[in-house]
């Protein structure tokens, strides 16, 4: 029961902040410094974001040594860059590496 | 075939672009998104949540570190305010991502209405494979590669999903952790691309601060660090345009 009341409210809490953006969306123009702004804001906030869950992540994988992380993160741009923006092969590589790390060193 | 080599507003129908929109969600966003939702599956089941639980929530919540967040906060037993604020605050990307989509997407649904319907589908992949292709397809018929995309790869969560629930008792633990770390992974390679000089800005600055701010203020990180690293590399890198056309409003 308090389960699916806490679905209920994680559900709502998210999108409450889609609809927010959606309101607030009606307001700007495609081509103005308003939209070019809430961009900048948006790649912020991803980017803040994949910092944060690789350098302080949540639960379990906080339990892996923070250098297993961020060196599989650097496989993974290297390799991407490498292969001549290979999403496919950057994934491989920094996930490959990563569980490598994590098995064996 | 069906290259979006047309002009904009060329002769691109509705049923070209579902293709397109489908035949792009299929390939590796849907390996992708159905490998991190396994992570989500497995950490799911772990932390003792139910399988319909989890399915709702790679349906409903449709944003995994908030999932995450929810299902790594419930597991710990934390108190249900904490995880539901843990969980929304980390989703909060949805705002400024839909403000800056639905713009480009205007004159594409006669219903008013029908713009709160469709943010539900929206996702980092969905978000970042739209801006890429968006100058390619007539205006009106972007909304149809929105949403041919973003149920593709709707589907490819559930699946990801319920296998991660039942495959968490045969994985070895290593392999769970990677299907965890699956994420970010792709999430940095998504962006690593990026060009546009703001936005690089933007992303390397976020990047920066991003755990600092976290570390001061975990709640409020995401909001702030994209408020302030944002807005500084719009005001130190955008370059305005200087024709009279894009005439700034507001």
């Amino acid at each position: 029961m308090s389960e699916t009341i806490m679905l209920l409210c994680a559900i709502a809490g998210t999108y409450l902040w889609r609809a927010l953006g959606v309101a607030f969306s009606a307001r700007i123009e495609p081509d103005g410094a308003l939209f070019r702004w809430v961009s900048c804001v948006s790649y912020a906030m991803l980017a803040a974001l994949i910092s944060r869950m690789t350098v302080l992540p949540l639960g379990s994988l906080a339990e892996t040594p923070m250098s297993f992380r961020l060196g599989a993160m650097a496989v993974a741009i290297a390799v991407f860059l490498l292969a001549r923006r290979g999403m496919f092969s950057g994934v491989i590589a920094g996930v490959g590496t990563f569980i490598a790390l994590v098995a064996f060193a | 075939m069906g290259q979006p080599n047309h002009p904009p507003g060329g002769r691109m129908t509705a049923r070209a672009v579902v293709r397109l929109g489908l035949r792009r969600g299929v390939g590796l966003p849907s390996v992708i998104v159905m490998t991190s939702m396994m992570g989500f599956g497995s950490l799911a089941a772990d932390g003792g949540i139910s399988f319909l639980t989890a399915l709702s929530a790679s349906a409903l919540v449709w944003g995994l570190p908030g999932q995450v967040a929810m299902a790594e906060l419930w597991a710990a037993g934390a108190n249900l305010l904490t995880v539901v604020l843990a969980a929304s605050l980390a989703n909060a990307r949805f705002m400024p991502m839909a403000m800056s989509l639905f713009p480009l997407m205007r004159g594409g649904t006669r219903h008013r209405g029908a713009p709160y319907l469709l943010v539900q589908l929206l996702s980092v992949n969905t978000w970042a494979a739209c801006q890429e292709i968006f100058p390619a397809i007539p205006l009106h018929l972007r909304v149809v590669y929105y949403t041919a995309f973003a149920s593709t790869i709707l589907v490819a969560g559930q699946i990801g999903t319920g296998l991660g629930f039942f495959a968490v008792a045969f994985l070895p633990k290593p392999v769970t952790l990677g299907l965890i770390f699956l994420n970010p992974c792709y999430f940095a390679l998504l962006f690593a691309g990026t060009r546009v000089r703001p936005y690089v800005a933007a992303l390397l600055l976020g990047a920066f601060f991003g755990p600092i701010i976290y570390a001061l203020a975990p709640e409020w990180s995401l909001l702030l660090t994209g408020f302030v690293a944002g807005s500084a590399a719009f005001f130190f890198f955008d370059v305005r345009p200087t024709s009279v056309s894009n005439a700034e409003s507001k």
